[in-house]
């Protein structure tokens, strides 16, 4: 039976998770740089050991509203395509090891950007886990509503 | 396995230099045949190559080598001249080697390279060079009595010898010796200190002879002096791999930081002690930096070393006779840079020679000698570093570009009169243009110069081109020395710290609101810095933030691009060396940020980018000419011209002189109110007479669109006029020499400013229109006080 790990984190009361392998670590961060003119979804940047990290917020990525970056928030660093990126989240859960019976397609019931982040759901005992694009999750180009 | 992929590795690294160095000697050699000096050296590097290559076992690879040695020892015995189809064949040899080494690098093995056509060219070569000795090389011209007796010329056929081991050279000689031989002691003395030594004495050799009274200090020194040059290079210098030295600059770089926030702490808690520490860590540390940078330096040289072969055949393929002169080699820049500044380069050369030098009929034609010359100049300036490309060829022909331009849909008709003669050989530089009336196979297709202009632009370069008519053209490329560290200053706009590159900031003013402050043409805020307008760029709006006040802000005269503008920020704080780091591209696209960094209390600052910044807020061409018209003069020292506000009036510009405007205003056009027959509006407690230019000289258009009017005031002894224009153009030096007498009421004149025809307002006429009192008035008073 074949299984993946998940690190998963929480927006909006939402479980949401990536593969454990493309996430290069977590933190707590609380001072960002603001991009002006920057793409929405943009949050800003921070110094991670010497090297400039941006953060997205995932909130603005699925189509809500920006939380305001002020005390310390969670970010979920992702290896990235060549360089690290952020994904700013509210709060960091635990990692699971899923099978993959547990898998199923995103609903048809599920729109609008969420729908496109959303690779499928996995069933969790009494919750769902919605398994991201890590690609699209930290795509800031991508016209968000 | 490993050890012999290294010996391999230093192999390669070791012949490329190797083949370069033939590839300059060869081209030097057809223009010096007689030179021994280029066909031994030569020799020895390709004999070398044949040497090392058979202990590696790269059969084909010594072969060929070995038949280049052997058509070489033909030439340096005299038994043949050097001619130019002798020096192709050595080249072409030069060029099997080559990518021999190539595969050898890719593949680990040899390849399949054709070695054989060239092995039978290089024996054409030498069967043909037999039958006739060179007459000015006599046979029974003494071979050179250094060369080793293994390298005689040999046979193709037989299997080549293994090179013999360089003999040990340039070891150090004795102290001893040298002091003997220049008189400096005597023989018998260093014979003792030498058995001194020996017995267990640890002094050294000089201190002996020294203490002893046996040589005088100035003879030991300078007998120490000439033993050190015989230090051999390998010992001096060693090679360090490109990929260490990025990662010692990087960490380099995050000292830096570091030494930034520890200084920052430092100074805040006070102690005097820490303070000294601090500041000496700061300097270790800014000479470390500059120890490392140095070691990323390298002579501009090392990327010209391939021209001259690349000039000698595509000018031998086009029939043209180029020389090459190269000037400031030395030049150093950033190792990076240097990579990235040679194709560009690469480029411009053989774009000149090419199309910019003409073929030796055509240069005669034009009464210069057959051959063209092509210089390559390298030279500091600024915290830049020039590089030209300048060739004495037919120059560009302006009005093919032009032409070309309008074809392409850069340009339209009407815009080539006004332009810059300068501005229009820039389209060049667009994407898919070219004048060449034929496509050949190394220039003419449209691309290249647009990917120059990108690669410059890419390091934080740029490049340009200026050329006249039948004297030649010169490219010029300016990079910046290194990428890495800059000199910033920091920033304070709305909330946030930005940082910008030091290079582009000219002066800093305060802004108090009082004696200084920021005024407004039109809606555009301007400075008068030392009387001339500059444009205002603020930075807040730049970046979409809230703006802030007019007062107490700073002004940042910056100068990008050839423009000069004003950047209005909140606070300016210090000056600090920042370390580059490049943003991602999701940022690319917002074009303001020249990359990131890490600011002494360990945030990230954006850099901005102050060229783009110009070009964001709409600075146009003509601020841009206009500033580099108005520095050329000021250079000539010719600045009488009287300055001139240029405003727009209807289809009309109208110019009006600098000295009778007091302040440049916008009302709204309900303020506007009527008194009689005459606009007035309320300003400043007074009433303030209007006078429509457009009325006044009849130029009746359709009125701008708009909640504001702009107006011109003037002011003399209490009394104010306003004066209605469509819009502010610009300001201008009347220095021109056309100009007619006017014909109009209410002009004085007409001139031509900015290539454009512009009418000289008749000031006192307009403002009488206005006020017909203004002066009388005036008169008055001043009878009045003068009675």
């Amino acid at each position: 039976m074949a299984s993946r790990q998940f690190a998963t984190f929480e927006v909006a009361g939402q479980l949401f998770g990536v593969e454990v392998h493309t996430v290069q670590e977590v933190l707590s961060y609380n001072e960002y740089t603001p991009v002006p003119l920057a793409p929405p979804a943009v949050g800003g940047l921070f110094n991670l050991r010497g090297q400039v990290i941006a953060a997205v917020d995932l909130r603005v990525q699925l189509g809500m509203v920006r939380k305001a970056l002020e005390g310390p928030v969670m970010n979920v660093i992702l290896r990235g395509d060549g360089e690290p990126v952020s994904l700013v989240v509210d709060k960091i859960g635990e990692v699971v090891d899923l099978d993959d019976e547990r898998f199923e397609p995103p609903p048809d019931t599920l729109s609008g950007p969420t729908r496109e982040l959303v690779v499928g759901t996995f069933k969790l005992d009494g919750r769902l886990m919605l398994a991201l694009d890590v690609t699209a999750a930290v795509d800031t180009t991508r016209a968000t509503t | 396995m490993e050890d012999l992929g290294e010996i391999v590795g230093e192999f390669l690294m070791e012949s490329h230099e190797n083949l370069d160095q033939i590839d300059r000697d060869l081209v030097s050699l057809e223009q010096e045949p007689d030179s021994r000096d280029l066909i031994s050296r030569i020799f020895r590097a390709i004999h070398t190559i044949k040497g090392t290559s058979g202990f590696l076992a790269f059969s084909r690879l010594e072969k060929l080598a070995h038949a280049g040695e052997s058509l070489l020892s033909k030439l340096r015995d005299g038994v043949m001249p050097v001619t130019p189809s002798t020096i192709t064949t050595l080249l072409a040899t030069i060029d099997g080697v080559r990518s021999i080494l190539s595969s050898i690098e890719e593949t680990q093995a040899e390849g399949d390279v054709d070695i054989d056509s060239i092995i039978a060219q290089v024996n054409a070569q030498m069967k043909a060079g037999e039958g006739a000795p060179a007459a000015e090389a006599p046979a029974a011209e003494p071979p050179a009595a250094k060369k080793p007796a293994d390298e005689k010329p040999e046979p193709l056929d037989e299997t080549p010898k293994r090179a013999a081991p360089e003999p040990v050279e340039n070891q150090r000689k004795p102290l001893g010796e040298i002091l003997v031989e220049q008189g400096g002691a005597q023989a018998s003395d260093v014979g003792s200190a030498l058995a001194q030594q020996i017995e267990g004495d640890e002094r050294k050799l000089g201190t002996i002879l020294l203490d002893e009274g046996k040589a005088k200090p100035a003879a030991v020194s300078d007998a120490l002096q000439q033993q050190a040059p015989k230090r051999s290079i390998a010992d001096s210098a060693i090679r360090v791999d490109v990929d260490l030295l990025d990662t010692l600059m990087n960490m380099v770089g995050e000292l830096v930081l570091a030494r930034n926030q520890l200084v920052r702490g430092v100074m805040e808690v006070g102690d005097a002690t820490l303070v000294r520490s601090a500041q000496r860590l700061g300097m270790i540390t800014s000479e470390l930096q500059e120890g490392i940078m140095k070691t990323r330096m390298q002579p501009i040289e090392h990327i010209w070393s391939k021209l001259p072969r690349v000039i000698r055949d595509l000018s031998n393929s086009l029939g043209k006779q180029v020389q090459l002169v190269m000037e400031g080699k030395e030049t150093e820049l950033d190792r990076s840079l240097l990579e990235a500044v040679k194709d560009p380069l690469t480029h411009l050369v053989r774009n000149a020679v090419d199309h910019g030098i003409e073929e030796p009929e055509r240069r005669a034609a034009a009464g210069k000698g057959p051959e063209g010359t092509l210089t390559l100049r390298a030279y500091h300036e600024g915290g830049h570093v020039a590089v030209e490309v300048a060739d004495d060829g037919a120059g560009l022909n302006v009005e093919r570009i032009a032409q070309k331009a309008v074809e392409n849909g850069l340009l339209r008709a009407e815009q080539i009169p006004n332009m810059d003669k300068r501005d229009i050989m820039a389209m060049v530089f667009q994407p898919g243009f070219s004048t060449a009336a034929k496509v050949t196979n190394v220039s003419g297709r449209g691309v290249g110069m647009d990917v120059v202009k990108t690669n410059i632009e890419n390091i934080g370069g740029a490049v340009s081109v200026d050329s006249t008519p039948g004297e030649g053209t010169v490219w010029r490329l300016t990079i910046p020395l290194t990428l890495a560290i800059i000199q910033a200053l920091t920033v304070d706009c709305g909330e946030q710290r930005y940082v910008v590159p030091q290079v582009a900031v000219l002066e800093l003013v305060f802004i108090d609101g009082n004696s200084t402050k920021i005024e407004y043409a039109s809606g555009a805020p301007v400075y008068r810095l030392r009387g001339k307008l500059l444009p205002l760029v603020r930075l807040d709006k730049a970046l979409g933030l809230e703006p802030s006040g007019d007062q107490g802000v700073y002004i940042m005269v910056l100068q990008a691009d050839g423009r000069r503008f004003g950047l209005v920020v909140d606070r300016v704080l210090n000056t600090e060396e920042v370390v580059v780091k490049a943003l991602n591209s999701r940022f690319k696209d917002i074009g303001l940020y020249a990359g990131a960094t890490i600011l002494g209390d360990g945030k990230v600052g954006l850099i901005l980018d102050v060229s783009s910044l110009a070009r964001r807020s709409h600075l146009t061409a003509d601020a841009e000419r206009q500033n580099m018209e108005a520095s050329a003069r000021a250079k000539a020292g010719s600045g009488t011209g009287e300055r001139l506000l240029v405003t727009a009036v209807g289809e009309r510009r109208v110019a009006i002189p600098l000295d009778t405007v007091t302040r440049l205003e916008e009302f709204p056009r309900d303020r506007i109110e009527h008194a009689g027959s005459r606009e007035v509006v309320q300003y400043r407690g007074q009433i303030l007479p209007l006078v429509r230019l457009s009325h006044l000289l009849g130029a009746y258009g359709e009125e701008p669109e708009g909640d504001t009017v702009s107006v011109v005031v003037y002011s003399e002894g209490g009394r104010s006029v306003a004066l209605v224009v469509d819009r502010i153009v610009d300001i201008a030096e009347n220095s021109t020499t056309a100009r007619r007498d006017a014909e109009e009421d209410g002009l004085v004149g007409t001139a031509v400013i900015q290539q454009r025809v512009t009418e000289l307002l008749d000031v006192r006429r307009a403002i009488l229109a206005a006020d017909p009192n203004f002066y009388t008035d005036l008169e008055n008073d001043d009878m009045l006080v003068e009675a």
